[in-house]
């Protein structure tokens, strides 16, 4: 059993790993287009502002250009009469990027160029919880050879009885006369024993899942599909929830945030259909109307933002009172993806709670997870750790564990 | 039986049979069932067969109730987020604490929209970062719930619109607009403007506790009315004649500050000022002086010129020998250090300020330790100006009187007259917060806006400004009264814009007026030359003359007087009036301070009595006394505290109030301000014709200081505080480093006792390691950091039933220690909080590993594990630990747990005071343990963002809440394993004065203390060491 789950792991971290080797060098460009610009820009396809294959053509295959343009586009656009009309044509002006380096606008552009065509497969995350499977397998293989080792037992014992009970009348002793098994005091005393573990284990299993609430999947106030806006769009998860690389709370975004979007966009035309959890098709431009109904918009006529009302979304995942969270530590220190936790948000239409929260699966995952010991500053001062390693008194492969450097302790979350 | 060295009460020192008894307790009360004695078990209260039945049906009922449908709970997101807030980021405004003339300049931390804590602003160099507990605390006065929530026309709700109108033509007659003092430079502008409409208007400036007597005198000495700075950091002998400048006098924060800049002590070149304190009865200042005589309040004027003539070279003409000793001596000290001296006086007298100031001018203070070119704005009030308006309004001569931040009805010592003439002023209008005692008289109530709600500026000190800037959308409807001021004096646009037009020109545009509001501060280019005054001496032989004949010889003295926590008018704030008086450790209540001796003579108790000491003591209910002066009569309870002269007694000021200020301030205590007398032209703190007797009565009055115990086979007291003089000090440095080393050489010794002292292996803490360090030469006990503490960590308040019985909560405590004789000992303070010992012994005694330790040195408390076995407490050689004997939070799921608890407690729990709660930190439930977590939640804070910028952790990244109150920088703290961290190097640069409490046990405390050094050439009376 346990070697099984050892495959399973190590298949799990071997995949994941493969996985990173092959992103690592389209990585820049990838990571930078998505952090920056698929918030309003696909590569194939109109989205606030235009799909972005060809780009380079466009502007004449001059980058220079491209620079300054997306520095200071409002600037540029009195420079250029193709920059002025990318105004008129579209109605919100881009968002300027003076923090992006030439370089770093370059890399984007590479990567533009070498994204595939769509069609093609990218090659996804396909095929990593195959492993789990197996070891529920084995446990309904287990519970069959019990159950039939336990019916041979039986049936041998009431052989023997049978057999010591034939041999006494050949013998003449008096037999005693056989007591019905359900008025036997063994058995009765054995099925107590067993109905208490049972259900002592049953009870005490349901109690401790009391309050947790995996898989919750509530019908939200719009129907806001995470897989048209971070699957299909690939709008980076930062662009939306801003509060993931620096405090506590990732944040559920505000109505401004889908407006700087969405005051362009006010239909869903071109993606797949969209259907409830229910089966029940969904009209997604409707959706987007209830979005401009609580933002106090009407298309076409300029937003006043002060007639937004906020959206009251249910809320998924719910932590006790007395335990500490904080996104940043996770995403930004930690550099944990948010599939981790959340699952693969970027396929799911509804959102459900992935994960049980639990405190059993906090610490297993402190327990596994590395932290970023060689990359993070911080670190530098367990010189002690930093010796072993290089010493191989620390086995590198499994490295520095969230819990090695005092990640399971008690106050670390609760205070 | 051997006297010893360290005492905290007077049973410890003699050693009672109580006290003995009582310390074998960690809990005071018996448990429950004791009562039950002797009867069947299954006729106690609760037999056996109720408990299971109980634990069967709350399981069965928890169990359904916990498996009803979840709640649906919503996430409410911004409509439009500001740019710059992140939810559940903290974000820090700085502002200004302005009470009355108080000025602090401060952060406000604000979580989500909220205030929840205040810190002090490291930019003000007066200031330097320090606060007091009244700053602290001054937050929870933001979510009173006895604040006035909109304006009112005789008690009626009225809008704004209707008050303006109403007012704009009820405002006739000769108008005075009655404040206390206003620093701030804008409104006294408006307030000019203001009465500039009204032809025959003035400004009167009252203060509840006054110091006209100073400007007074400083106006006859210097033609100047004004308060000078003053420099304690240059005085090498600084001389107090009743000041208590550490707690209550002008500015405490600045004073304990530089007061500490002359304490600190270096332990390889060691010097410190010498501070000589006379006084009538027991104050913070005194216990800090390394020298301190007793004398009857009537005398202080001898006193002061005694030590004229003294100075002068004069002979000295006191009776009593002691304290001319004393006089004698201080004046030797003040010539030996010419320049850097200087003197200082509470009293309220001008003509024995006018002494004062020749004292000074004599010693050369002037210019160096006194600067009359840099003065303070903290006192402006001139009291026959009170007087002559309250004349006035009897006299029918005032027809409207506005009132700001003054309430004279409850702090004027004829309240009764300041009442009637109050009936006569057709038109009265109150801008005060709450609905006090003047309020109520008034008409109109326009209730003004809290500190951080509002907008404005200060000036403490000439060319130091500090700006107010709101945190919070205004919780009320109320006005800020300088709008007010505005609209009815008819200007168009509001008190921002003025304030932004008045400062805009100044600070340089938009730009300059964003990084003050920003800073918080604009301080002086460079810092400015001292300058002194010169001035006649004429008026000096008059005020000699003056006060001549004043002194007594028999009879019984009041001092009133200031508490450091309430003061004048904070007895509504919970925090406050739970946080022990440093000096009597006492909490809720205002008393009669006796000595000793009177005690004796006056109540019959005789402390040298074991029985009697003992019940004294030991039982809360102390004996109550009628004090007559002037016709007028309190009756107080009385506490016995050393230090007190043997013929004054001291009430302090500030309660006695109703439940329209406060719950907090309901029935406790009783109010001293009718007992202050006017001396001709000022009021005076002292009266000298007092009649006083028991009245056969008793009061309960919440006395912390025999609680906490921990003088046990566990450890004894005496190894808790270490103290030395100057002398001792500079002829073996290394006297406490000796006795350690002596003590542990069978373990090894200092540098091998952490191993070869424990059977339990020694672990690597590799990262980081917390450490702090508490330098006892500058703590001077002020209690800033215990509310700082019950702020930042939701420390509940228990109310004082509870604190009756020992239920405490507060986190950090500072003990306060005797040594010497009963009548006249040294006092020691010393923080006393959880001592992260790396070798706990309350980890190992909890059945449920609910507390346990951190790889980063942390004793670590896990509230949810916690079952309430109460054993780490009994462990605990420091007493730290706190039981949460009630849900005195309200955190409970079950209501009732929290019934018998008194109504400050319930309003704690209103949901408009629970805004105060810090977000970050747990609030706790009935029946668990808690204590000083270091400030986990800001230690976690800093690494974060250490790991967030990918850098190692820095000291500037952390300052515990403790730490960054202290005034006085007392407290050090940070990473232990860092060789540049400033704990590294003060525990590395202190080799000889520091030491581990109770360090015998091989309980490794994280916690370094810096012993006392009091700077004294002689040993201490009494200071013989007791394990000799």
């Amino acid at each position: 059993m346990i070697s099984f789950r050892r495959i399973a792991r190590t298949t799990v971290t071997g995949t994941l790993l493969l996985l990173s080797l092959y992103s690592a060098n389209a990585q820049d460009g990838r990571t930078l287009f998505q952090t920056n610009c698929a918030s309003c820009h696909k590569i194939d396809g109109t989205l606030t502002g235009p799909g972005l294959r060809g780009v380079e053509e466009r502007w004449n295959g001059d980058r220079s250009k491209i620079h300054q343009w997306v520095h200071n586009p409002g600037g540029y656009a009195t420079k250029d009469p193709y920059a002025a009309s990318l105004i008129k044509q579209y109605p919100i002006t881009m968002t300027p990027f003076p923090q992006l380096s030439e370089k770093e606008i370059d890399a984007i552009l590479d990567y533009i160029k070498a994204a595939p065509a769509p069609g093609a497969t990218t090659g996804g995350a396909a095929g990593t919880n195959e492993a789990g499977k197996e070891t529920s397998d084995n446990s309904l293989l287990f519970g069959v050879l019990t159950l039939i080792l336990a019916v041979v037992a039986l049936t041998l014992l009431q052989v023997n009885a049978n057999l010591k009970k034939l041999a006494d009348e050949k013998q003449g002793y008096a037999s005693v006369e056989p007591v019905p098994f359900w008025r036997n005091k063994s058995y009765i005393a054995l099925i107590t024993v067993v109905l208490f573990v049972v259900g002592g284990y049953l009870t005490s299993r349901g109690a401790m899942a009391l309050g947790r609430t995996k898989d919750y999947q509530p019908v939200q106030p719009i129907f806001y599909s995470h897989k048209v806006h971070a699957g299909i769009n690939q709008i980076s998860c930062q662009y939306c929830h801003i509060g993931v690389y620096q405090g506590k709370q990732a944040t559920i975004p505000s109505v401004n945030i889908c407006m700087n979007c969405h005051k362009a966009i006010n239909e869903y035309s071109k993606g797949p259909k969209l259907y409830t959890e229910e089966g029940d098709e969904v009209n997604p431009t409707a959706e987007i109307q209830k979005l401009y109904k609580a933002a106090g918009y009407e298309p076409g006529k300029p937003w006043d933002e002060s007639k937004a009302k906020p959206i009251e979304w249910k809320r998924l995942h719910n932590l006790p009172d007395h335990v500490y969270f904080n996104h940043s530590q996770h995403v930004k220190a930690g550099q944990v993806a948010c599939q981790t936790c959340h699952g693969e948000i970027q396929k799911m239409d509804e959102v459900k709670q992935f994960s049980d929260l639990s405190m059993g699966w906090c610490i297993n995952c402190h327990r596994e997870t590395k932290v970023q010991f060689k990359d993070n500053g911080f670190y530098s001062i367990y010189e002690k750790y930093h010796d072993d390693l290089k010493n191989g008194r620390i086995d590198s492969a499994k490295g520095i564990t969230v819990e090695k450097i005092g990640g399971t302790e008690c106050q670390k979350c609760h205070y | 039986m051997e006297q010893k060295k360290h005492w905290q009460s007077f049973g410890e020192l003699k050693q009672s049979d109580a006290y003995n008894k009582d310390v074998k307790d960690e809990f005071r009360e018996d448990l429950p069932f004791v009562e039950d004695e002797g009867k069947n078990f299954l006729d106690a209260k609760a037999p056996r067969r109720d408990f299971l039945k109980y634990l069967g049906f709350s399981t069965a009922a928890a169990a359904v109730a916990a498996s009803c449908e979840m709640p649906v709970k919503k996430a409410i997101p911004f409509a439009n987020k500001p740019e710059d807030v992140v939810p559940g980021n903290a974000k820090f405004y700085a502002t200004t604490y302005v009470n009355d003339g108080d000025v602090v300049s401060v952060l406000a931390k604000v979580r989500d929209g909220r205030p929840i804590k205040i810190e002090g602003n490291e930019l003000s160099p007066i200031t330097g970062g320090g606060t007091s507990a009244r700053v602290q605390a001054s937050v929870l006065d933001l979510y009173d719930t006895a604040r006035l929530r909109f304006p009112t026309i005789d008690g009626k709700e009225v809008t704004y619109e209707a008050i303006d109108k109403s007012i704009a033509g009820a405002i006739a007659g000769p108008v005075v607009l009655l404040t206390s003092t206003i620093t701030s430079p804008t409104t006294k502008e408006i307030i000019t403007a203001f009465l500039a409409k009204y032809p025959g208007g003035r400004h009167v400036v009252y203060d509840a506790v006054s110091c006209s007597g100073m400007l007074l005198a400083n106006e006859a000495s210097y033609g100047k009315r004004a308060l000078p700075s003053y420099h304690f950091e240059n005085a090498k002998a600084i001389v107090s004649i009743g000041a208590d400048f550490l707690g209550t006098w002008l500015s405490p924060v600045e004073f304990n500050r530089q007061y500490a800049t002359g304490r600190k002590l270096d332990e390889k070149n060691p010097a410190m000022s010498k501070h000589i304190h006379f006084d009538s009865i027991a104050t913070l200042t005194g216990s800090n002086a390394d020298e301190r005589y007793l004398h009857r309040p009537s005398e202080t004027g001898s006193v002061v010129a005694a030590l004229l003539a003294a100075v002068q070279g004069q002979a000295v003409t006191v009776a009593d020998a002691k304290l001319k000793a004393g006089i004698e001596k201080a004046a030797r000290e003040l010539n030996a250090n010419k320049g850097a001296a200087l003197v200082v006086c509470g009293s309220n007298d001008v003509n024995v300020q006018i002494v004062v100031n020749a004292i000074n001018a004599a010693i050369g203070a002037n210019g160096t330790t006194i600067d009359f070119g840099t003065v303070s704005n903290c006192r402006q009030g001139i009291d026959a100006d009170f007087v002559k308006l309250v004349d006035d309004m009897n006299a029918g001569a005032v027809g409207t009187l506005l009132i700001h931040g003054a309430n004279p009805a409850y702090t004027w010592y004829d309240a009764e007259k300041f009442k009637a003439g109050l009936k006569k002023v057709r038109t009265t209008i109150s801008f005060n917060g709450k609905m006090d005692e003047t309020t109520e008289l008034c008409k109109y109530a326009v209730p003004d806006h809290h500190y951080l709600e509002s907008w404005g500026d200060a000036e403490a000190k000439t060319g130091h400004f500090s700006f107010l800037q709101p945190t919070i959308f205004p919780l009320f409807k109320t006005r800020q009264w300088q709008d007010s001021l505005l609209k009815w004096s008819g200007a168009t646009g509001d008190y921002l814009a003025y304030l932004k037009n008045y400062w805009g020109a100044k600070v340089g545009g938009e730009s300059g007026w964003d990084k003050a509001l920003q800073d918080g501060v604009i301080n002086p280019a460079t810092a400015p030359a001292l300058s002194g005054a010169s001035g006649a001496t004429a008026n000096l032989p008059a005020a000699l003359a003056g006060i001549g004949g004043a002194a007594k010889r028999s009879g019984t003295e009041l001092v009133i007087y200031e508490k450091v926590s309430i003061g004048a008018n904070g007895a509504a704030n919970p925090w406050l009036q739970e946080m022990p008086d440093p000096v009597t450790r006492a909490t809720w209540d205002n008393y009669v301070v006796v000595s000793p001796d009177m005690a004796r003579s006056l109540l019959g108790i005789d402390l040298n009595k074991n029985g009697e000491a003992d019940d004294y003591e030991v039982n809360p209910p102390k004996k109550v006394v009628r004090v007559t002066v002037n016709g007028k009569t309190i009756e107080l309870p009385t506490l016995i505290i050393p230090n007190t002269h043997p013929n004054v007694i001291g009430i302090a000021l500030g309660y006695g109030r109703s439940a329209k200020v406060g719950k907090a301030a309901d029935g406790f205590g009783k109010n001293a301000f009718p007992l202050l007398s006017l001396n001709g032209t000022t009021i005076s703190f002292i009266n000298t014709d007092v009649k006083i007797e028991a009245t056969g009565d008793t009061y309960p009055i919440a006395l912390t200081q025999t609680h906490s115990r921990y003088d046990t086979t566990q450890g004894n007291r005496t190894e808790v505080v270490k103290e030395l003089t100057l002398a001792e000090f500079k002829a073996k440095p290394n006297e406490i480093r000796e006795d350690r080393e002596k003590e542990l050489k069978p373990w090894g010794g200092l540098e091998k006792y952490q191993s070869q002292g424990t059977l339990y292996p020694v672990y690597d803490r590799p990262g980081i390691k917390w450490g702090m360090a508490i330098d006892m030469n500058s703590c001077t006990g002020c209690g800033a950091c215990v509310v700082a503490c019950t702020a930042e960590n939701n420390v509940p308040v228990v109310g004082k039933p509870e604190v009756l019985r020992g239920h405490e909560m507060q986190w950090m405590r500072i003990d306060r220690y005797f040594s010497g004789d009963m009548d006249n000992p040294n006092v020691t303070f010393e923080p006393m909080l959880c001592q992260h010992c790396d070798n706990a012994p309350c980890e190992n005694v909890c059945p449920v590993a609910a507390t346990n330790h951190s790889s980063e040195g942390i004793n670590q408390m896990a509230y949810n594990r916690c079952i309430g076995t109460r054993y780490c407490a009994n462990n605990c050689p420091f007493k730290v630990r706190r039981f949460n004997w009630a849900d005195y939070t309200g955190a409970d799921s079950f209501p009732d747990n929290q019934g018998h608890l008194n109504d400050v407690v319930h309003n704690m729990n209103d949901d408009l005071t629970r805004m105060v709660l810090n977000p970050d930190v747990t609030v706790r439930s009935r029946g668990v343990i808690e204590k000083c977590s270091f400030c986990v939640q800001r230690t976690q804070e800093a690494k974060l963002k250490a790991k967030r910028d990918s850098r190692p952790l820095v000291d500037s990244d952390i300052k515990v809440a403790c730490q960054q109150a202290c005034p006085t920088n007392a407290i050090t703290f940070g990473n232990a394993n860092d060789k540049n961290s400033a704990i590294t190097k003060l525990r590395m640069e202190n080799p000889n004065r520091q030491f581990y409490v109770l360090e015998q046990l091989h309980v490794l405390p994280n916690i370094t203390y810096l012993a006392k050094v009091r700077n004294r050439d002689e040993e201490a009376v009494g200071e013989k060491k007791e394990h000799a």
